[in-house]
């Protein structure tokens, strides 16, 4: 399938990138490539394959439901932040 | 290892590893030193010594991190811009197992960021110089944590291997590498890649240091409900006896002088006793491209997370809380994280999820498939890591799927759980490292490790 400007610039927003017009051709011929690549799949004969979607040979690991102390406190988080006012994130306004 | 007869003082160790860190300073290997850090530690250990105190199995042993390990140590960035300036809180399960035991981290290694790539030369940071031919790539991502092994800077390092990131930058330095099965050490406080296919392993010079990383390292952790009890399944565990050749593996024709090295290896086998089977695994072929959609998809997923609101890079005089958000992920991802992010998105996207996602999640069912069927026939595969060695730098960074190829031979076992150990195996006629990888069933990691002994 072909990949068009407007497809780059769909993907990028739903990928949350603010996409500089200087990165969209490049951007655009690599995923055309990439998507070229994996399209080989087709190919393949999977009718009646059922799909994994995980490896890990175990299943319904249970733990009790209790509240446990947290590795990291509040205050340690918070100080992550750039911005912080009154034990609160700040960031620019939502609307 | 050579702490073990505590003929030096864990200082000394410490002071040696960071002196040679700092002599192979243009390599670029490192994110990170722990100078202040490191031989505080170290000095309480040597204290610990000289009382009498019991130290542990890894007590003075500098060791590598590769930067996506969270620990209180230096900046966690997992080389990536978005990161930059995070500091963790927490530490992760298995740095808090090693140092545990007394081993002491001397520095974070550069990696491609967010540990997309295959050559650590998508680092915010820049590229690290291989450790035999500074003009060609320490391959990735885990590329500093190989070179400083191979470089004999520190005893060990950790790595992560979604895709073959230990197996294949452990290769092209010429040092041993585990991928072990899936869920065998936990990956609490590891920067997500793909959760399905996420392994956290070492790189080290000799397999009996491997062995006792593992030892180490497994088990069950409450923190992540995806590990396995142990790292070997004494009551499944063959004898190994017979090894497979996959047959036509590749859709990418291998090097010469690594079929040489096969061959040799095959060789060396056969007078030592074993008998070698040739396997077909007709599906393999399909494995790259199933991996280039499941671990997008999983890594649009993962790193939704980065936005620039709760700790790490944030995108400077932004108007509103979405331009926040997307200067933040357009200035603080590497071109590469962005490719793999949008492929992510595409693939799973209404319209398209039949044709990509779930047909790729089939494509494993029959990988997954043809190694059950492949280890009725052997009890383990000998297999090239890559189709070619070490690459030079820049010269496939403009073409991504030409990068991606590298992986064909790698990809497969991370889509099946399977373990896999990159063991050395000679060098080039220009003098550039070479290995291969011991494939086995799941849970079957220390017979690898000891398997490998037999072939070298």
């Amino acid at each position: 399938m072909d990949i068009n400007r407007e497809d780059i610039k769909h993907l990028a927003d739903l990928s949350d990138f603010a996409l500089p017009e200087s990165e969209i051709d490049v951007l655009g011929r690599n995923l055309q490539d990439i998507i070229g690549y994996i399209s080989q799949l087709e190919e393949l004969d999977t009718d009646n394959i059922e799909p994994t979607y995980q490896v890990f040979e175990m299943e319904n690991v249970w733990r009790e439901d209790e509240i446990k102390s947290q590795d990291a406190s509040r205050e340690q988080l918070l100080a992550l932040t750039k911005e912080e006012k009154d034990h609160q994130i700040k960031v620019p306004k939502v609307l | 290892m050579k702490i073990a007869n505590r003929k030096v003082t864990a200082e000394r160790l410490v002071r040696d590893a960071l002196e040679k860190a700092r002599h192979f300073a243009d390599y670029n290997i490192f994110t990170f030193l722990n100078e202040e850090g490191a031989i505080k530690k170290a000095r309480e250990i040597d204290a610990r010594i000289a009382k009498g105190e019991k130290v542990g199995r890894l007590a003075g042993v500098p060791y590598a991190l590769k930067d996506n390990f969270l620990s209180t140590e230096g900046q966690t960035t997992a080389a990536a811009h978005i990161l930059e300036g995070f500091v963790s809180p927490v530490t992760a399960t298995a740095v808090e197992k090693l140092e545990r035991e007394g081993a002491i981290m001397i520095g974070r290694t550069n990696m491609d960021a967010f540990a997309h790539g295959s050559s650590t030369e998508s680092s915010y940071y820049g590229p690290t110089l291989n450790a035999h031919d500074r003009e060609r790539v320490a391959g990735g991502s885990s590329g500093g944590s190989a070179v400083a092994v191979a470089l004999d800077i520190v005893e060990f390092a950790t790595g992560t291997d979604t895709g073959g990131s230990i197996r294949q930058p452990a290769s092209f330095n010429g040092v041993y590498g585990l991928k072990p099965t899936y869920g065998t050490i936990s990956r609490y406080g590891v920067v997500a890649m793909a959760s399905s296919t996420d392994c956290i392993g070492f790189f080290t010079k000799t397999p009996d240091d491997m062995n006792l990383l593992m030892e180490i390292a497994n088990g069950q952790d409450p923190k992540d409900l995806t590990t396995l009890p142990d790292y070997y399944d004494e009551s499944e565990a063959k004898k190994i006896k017979k090894i497979g050749i996959i047959k036509d593996f590749d859709n990418t024709s291998v090097d010469s002088e690594i079929r040489n090295a096969l061959v040799s290896k095959v060789e060396l086998a056969r007078s030592k006793g074993y008998e070698v089977v040739e396997i077909e695994m007709p599906a393999l072929k399909y494995a790259l491209a199933a991996y280039y959609i499941i671990v997008p998809a999983e890594v649009a997923s993962n790193l939704s997370r980065y936005d620039g609101v709760r700790y790490g890079f944030r995108a400077k005089d932004t108007k509103d809380l979405d331009a926040l958000y997307k200067n933040t992920r357009g200035e603080g991802f590497m071109p590469e994280n962005k490719r793999r992010i949008m492929v992510g998105n595409f693939v799973l996207s209404s319209g398209f999820y039949d044709a990509y996602f779930l047909k790729a999640a089939k494509a494993r069912t029959l990988i997954v498939k043809e190694y059950e069927k492949a280890f009725e026939k052997c009890d383990v595969l000998l297999s090239p890591v890559t189709p070619n060695p070490a690459f030079k730098l820049g010269e496939k960074t403009n073409d991504p799927v030409a990068m991606y190829l590298e992986d064909a031979m790698t990809v497969p076992l991370n889509l099946a759980g399977v373990p896999g150990l990159t063991i050395p195996a000679g060098k080039t006629k220009d003098g550039v490292a070479l290995g291969l990888q011991l494939i086995g069933p799941r849970r079957s990691d220390k017979s690898l490790i000891e398997f490998s002994k037999e072939l070298v």
